[in-house]
């Protein structure tokens, strides 16, 4: 059985689905920010995948995937400024505690 | 055939360290568990002919988000609290397996238009074309310039001593 398209893409199905159970499941916002991580990185493998079967000539799936990398880049920064600035002030990264804005 | 090998190989490992980041109590192993992830969707992009692409997940996540990850843990006293559940986990576990499966349903139902090219030999100078030369994404490269920027000013103002 040779390798096609849809190998590819139930692979970053399965990525994804386990980034979405990690990031609605855990407290620790660190860890919220992995699955995420997952995720993105599931989104990726799928772009690329489409621009290797489907434009191979063109290669606009990798160019995608590159600014989907800076975006991950910069949201994992500013995410994790944000929970060490959290941290700081409350002592805690428990998601489920840091409830100052809940209605 | 050494390419469906190296597929499986690299599949199977990727979803055991995914599995392994969210179920894990030890989040320090979580987060080593995430940077074996990383390195097996290198492996994918390499198997995909995406050898620029590879390079860069190995530098930038393998590399610099990883590092900044294991930081923040070790920052903020994570390990030894441990990697705990809310109260939502039957729910959103039914939810992630029904999302699995619709999608899963609707990619291998779907009719792609398949090209049956080759894929192009290094991608490098494809790329930089692409990204750098005539009718290229130049505007937003200069867009994803300014947005590094402003994390950059962003993560400084947000981390600093008041």
């Amino acid at each position: 059985m040779s390798l096609g398209l849809e190998h590819y893409l139930v692979l970053s199905a399965a990525l994804f689905s386990i980034g979405l159970y990690g990031a609605l499941t855990k407290r620790s916002a660190v860890v919220i920010l992995m699955s995420i991580e997952l995720m993105l990185n599931a989104a990726n493998i799928a772009l690329v995948a489409f621009s290797r079967y489907i434009v191979p000539a063109l290669l606009t799936g990798q160019v995608f995937t590159i600014f989907s990398i800076v975006v991950a880049a910069a949201e994992a920064t500013v995410g994790l400024a944000i929970i060490m600035a959290i941290y700081r002030s409350r002592e805690t990264i428990d998601t489920t505690k840091i409830d100052l804005m809940k209605w | 055939m050494a390419l469906e090998i190296a597929f499986w190989v690299l599949a199977i490992v990727a979803i055991a360290a995914a599995l392994a980041v969210v179920t894990l109590r030890n989040v320090f192993r979580a987060a080593l568990s995430l940077i074996l992830c990383f390195l097996a969707v290198a492996g994918i992009f390499i198997i995909l002919s995406a050898d620029f692409l590879a390079a860069v997940q190995i530098l930038i996540y393998v590399g610099a988000i990883s590092v900044l990850i294991i930081l923040a843990i070790m920052l903020t006293r994570e390990v030894e609290r441990g990697s705990l559940s809310n109260k939502l986990v039957v729910p959103v576990l039914i939810s992630a397996v029904l999302f699995f499966g619709t999608v899963t349903f609707a990619m291998l139902k779907t009719s792609w238009s398949l090209v049956s090219l080759p894929p192009a030999e290094a991608t490098t100078v494809a790329l930089a074309s692409k990204l750098f030369g005539e009718d290229g994404f130049i505007l937003t490269v200069e867009i994803a310039a300014i947005l590094l920027l402003a994390t950059i000013i962003g993560a400084i103002t947000i981390v600093r001593e008041k």
